[in-house]
């Protein structure tokens, strides 16, 4: 396990080195999308339309924020539970996305789909969102600005904490977790 | 006849909600304490030092502890003495909703038709509002705010008696186990049993507002608590689910009597930000 600096966009090389259990600080440009916002995606995708965003190497994190006070970048901003993007997030990653942010496992299908193309799940620490906030340095709604904290946000993001749960050889730190801590009764 | 204004009803309740949303109880601050000291992995332990520091971080900042500001659940204890006057008891209620959620910068997470629309209110009403009449001249609000993520976690199971305590026991552990990292542990488990379908869920959740580390009245079931607590921490879920010793902070069961041919029970997993607050007035 070690501690890694990474800068948005990723790229396949800076990926394949993540293990799980790695500890990243992230950097860069990163994109908020959570339940509403990735059906009005998928949707997009399956006419064929462009997206607000660029997948391509991109980093989706699963927050919907709490309101930004007046002269606050961001409020409280903690990763929601992955799960319910796991039906839209396989065919997102063979459209180029890399890196998804959130918190709790995901299904079989999303982790071999982050093997098949190269992507990377990460966990942000869920309910430490005040903290999480102080990492996240630009924020501006890019779409949907109708679905309210569930618009697309386009953050900028300077050190922002996680860990590597699912890298590119198909491990899963929960699994792992689990497994060394698990007392037989 | 007491006579209230709901005016009162309304400012307590927008008081209540910025409050528990910024300030978390001392009893659920001091089990993540006590949690960290115990905590063998050494994953569990920074996560848990992170959600330690996040409450200091909120109340400096006078931020939500967590963006899932919640479903406004309400408990009403409505003395039989006071005549409610000024406006409709549950207008009132969502009126401090509305008025706290805005001020306070708090996330508006209720949307109007659940299934199809899923439009968002924009104002965090309605609240989740249950009232009890009781002897007395007071009301008294308890106001906790409830996190999606460990709500969806929640399960309530028909059981028979031939079940019995370990079946019970079994369920709720199982219900913690296929949990995993989703509900944000370390978790409170509240466990209703008894009452009809929809009786034993309240209970479960009415047991999420009792003091952490304050045993159950009934001793046997206090047991049962110690137990199930042991046996869900050797499960090995740990905070974020990421592997530990720390899965649950503590486990409530609330009982009431049922019918001869029903066992309901009912899980209600709240996240580690164990939200609530009251007050009498």
């Amino acid at each position: 396990m070690k501690t890694v600096e990474l800068k948005t966009p990723l790229d396949e090389k800076q990926i394949s080195e993540l293990e799980a259990g790695d500890k990243v600080f992230l950097s860069g440009e990163i994109y908020t999308a959570r339940d509403a916002a990735h059906k009005r995606l998928v949707a997009l995708m399956e006419e064929g339309r462009e997206l607000p965003f660029d997948l391509k190497g991109a980093v989706i994190y699963y927050v919907g924020p709490a309101p930004s006070k007046p002269g606050q970048v961001m409020n409280s901003a903690g990763p929601t539970t992955s799960y319910r993007m796991d039906v839209f997030t396989p065919l997102l990653l063979e459209h180029g996305l890399r890196g998804t942010i959130g918190k709790g496992p995901r299904s079989m299908k999303v982790r071999d789909s982050i093997v098949k193309n190269k992507g990377i799940y990460f966990a942000a620490v869920g309910g430490a969102a005040a903290g999480i906030a102080s990492s996240i340095k630009e924020a501006e709604v890019i779409a949907y600005e109708d679905l309210g904290p569930e618009a697309i946000r386009k953050l900028v993001v300077e050190r922002m904490p996680l860990f590597v749960v699912n890298d590119t050889r198909g491990n899963d730190l929960f699994e792992a977790g689990v497994a060394e801590y698990r007392r037989e009764e | 006849m007491r006579e209230l204004d709901v005016a009162g009803i309304t400012a307590a309740v927008k008081d209540l909600s910025i409050k528990t949303n910024i300030y978390l109880p001392d009893d659920v601050k001091k089990a993540l304490r006590e949690s960290l000291e115990k905590e063998e992995s050494p994953l569990g332990r920074e996560i848990l030092q992170v959600i330690l520091e996040n409450h200091d971080i909120a109340e400096r900042e006078k931020m939500p502890i967590c963006q899932d500001t919640g479903v406004a659940i309400v408990f009403l204890e409505v003395g039989q003495e006071v005549h409610l006057t000024g406006g409709a008891l549950e207008d009132a209620v969502n009126e401090g909703v509305r008025q706290g959620y805005k001020e306070a910068y708090l996330r508006k997470s209720m949307v109007a038709d659940p299934v199809i629309i899923r439009k968002n209110t924009t104002d965090n009403t309605p609240a989740v509002i249950y009232t009890r009449i009781v002897p007395g001249d007071k009301v008294k609000i308890v106001f906790a705010p409830k996190g999606g993520g460990a709500e969806n976690m929640s399960e309530v199971r028909m059981m028979t008696a031939a079940d019995g305590i370990e079946g019970v026991k079994d369920f709720v552990v199982d219900r913690v186990f296929r949990s995993g990292g989703n509900p944000c542990p370390p978790v409170v488990v509240g466990v209703g049993l008894g009452g009809s379908f929809e009786r034993c869920a309240m209970l479960a959740k009415e047991a999420l507002m009792r003091k952490i580390g304050e045993p159950n009245p009934d001793s046997v079931y206090d047991e049962v608590e110690k137990e199930l607590l042991r046996r869900i921490n050797n499960l090995g879920i740990g905070p974020q689910g990421l592997g530990g010793r720390t899965t649950a902070l503590a486990v409530h069961i609330k009982m009431v009597p049922c019918h001869i041919a029903s066992m309901p029970v009912a899980v209600n997993i709240q996240c580690h930000v164990s939200r609530h607050g009251e007050t009498i007035i």
